[in-house]
């Protein structure tokens, strides 16, 4: 069984604390939503767990992981940027991420028709929406298998059918034993225990 | 490996399908080798003997052009972030990204070179001479250039400073380029000293710049 913890957490962004003293623990099949106002440091919890930012004190492991990879290399983490090169397809934008991070290679087609963009596959990125970005971010998350998945804000920019299809990613990647932490202001479309963060101290 | 293969992929379609980086850079290496005769009048021994070091000097600032974007459009992007989470080591990656901003910028320097050395009036073999050291030496630019670029990523709106920092680090392969260049056919030292430049940044560079991304996380 897989475990996320973190133990004493505290971040600091331009010598100002942005959360302190915070314990986690995230168990295989488990979501965890961290709700809280602006500025409360839903991001910089997501940032510091994917190993983007220094926590200025405590620690976060992973348990029953990959002995071999650390935990940035076991995980998603799905920021406000979408990662993508306005250049290059939708295609291969999503190639070129399942070969960076190390997935099945080849098999595009699967996630894309996953998240409903088959019909745009050889469209530069530059032409799409700003929900269709977010679908090409998430078949990032079909086309490499990672057990743990961090998400700011995911349901941003997706309309009503789009949410009930990360609803089930979200359930299907559970499911399989993984780990979902998720900054949200909404309510998640899974079941989750609630990590709320003070308001921001002004 | 593939993953450092799929950074060279695509870096190098990013780059030609926007044409702004690998054109922008030999138009104005173009731009400053036309102005440069009318700047200094139609004495073609003055032109002829002047024409690797006008040369090598376009070829410098043009490579510097493109050279703010490298890092700063993954910064904005986001996809540096995933870069770093990724299981390639980011020295190699970087190293990656730097070939194939060398093949998109630098070598179209290399390729238009002879040519217009043909508006400086020089003889086939210092345009030859000239070429070859370009080839050799425009990649040290590059891998020196590496670390500014990581620098004016972690430092916010530094992009300002890259060419002051950057330009100081190239004085060297400046001054070698020219002297192999002017030394031709018999190339000798400068020559040797161009190719260990170049050697010497393909190491030095990846490693400063990686640790500099590193360092710059916030």
């Amino acid at each position: 069984m897989m475990r996320l913890m973190a133990t004493g957490l505290a971040c600091e962004r331009g010598g100002r604390p942005v959360f302190s003293g915070l314990d986690l623990a995230v168990d295989g099949g488990q979501a965890l939503a961290v709700v809280g106002p602006n500025g409360a440091g839903k991001t910089s919890l997501l940032r510091v767990l994917a190993g983007l930012l220094p926590a200025a004190a405590g620690r976060v492991s992973l348990a029953g992981g990959e002995p071999e990879a650390s935990l940035p290399e076991q995980t998603h983490y799905l920021g406000h940027q979408d990662a993508l090169k306005p250049a290059l397809t939708v295609k291969e934008n999503l190639a070129f991420w399942t070969a960076y991070l190390g997935g099945a290679g080849g098999a595009a087609d699967g996630p894309l028709a996953s998240v409903g963009l088959s019909a745009l596959a050889e469209t530069p990125a530059a032409y799409l929406s700003a929900g269709q970005r977010r679908r090409l971010s998430l078949a990032r998350l079909l086309a490499v298998r990672r057990p743990v998945w961090l998400l700011d804000e995911p349901t941003a920019a997706l309309d009503a059918a789009a949410q009930a299809m990360l609803g089930g990613l979200m359930r299907t990647h559970l499911a399989g034993g993984g780990i979902m932490v998720a900054a949200t202001h909404g309510p998640l479309p899974v079941e989750g225990t609630e990590l709320r963060l003070g308001g921001a101290p002004s | 490996m593939s993953a450092l293969a799929a950074i060279l992929i695509r870096d190098l379609r990013a780059l030609w399908r926007v044409g702004g980086g690998a054109l922008v850079g030999a138009l104005f290496f173009l731009a400053v080798m036309v102005l440069v005769p009318f700047a200094l009048g139609p004495d073609l021994a003055l032109l002829r003997r002047i024409g690797p070091a006008v040369l090598w000097l376009g070829a410098l600032l043009a490579s510097l052009l493109a050279l703010d974007r490298l890092f700063a459009d993954d910064a904005a992007d986001g996809s540096l972030d995933l870069i770093l989470m990724g299981r390639a080591p980011l020295e190699l990656v970087v190293l990656a990204k730097a070939a194939a901003h060398w093949l998109a910028t630098g070598l179209p320097l290399v390729i238009v070179s002879p040519l217009l050395a043909l508006m400086l009036d020089m003889e086939p073999a210092a345009m030859a001479a000239t070429a070859l050291t370009l080839a050799v030496g425009t990649p040290a630019l590059t891998f020196i250039g590496v670390i500014g670029a990581a620098l004016s990523v972690a430092l916010r709106r530094g992009g300002l400073l890259l060419p002051v920092l950057v330009i100081p680090l190239a004085i060297p392969v400046l001054i070698f380029g020219v002297a192999a260049a002017a030394g031709a056919p018999s190339f000798g030292a400068p020559f040797t000293i161009l190719c260990a430049l170049t050697l010497f940044s393909a190491v030095l560079g990846p490693f400063a710049a990686a640790a500099t991304l590193r360092h710059g996380l916030e």
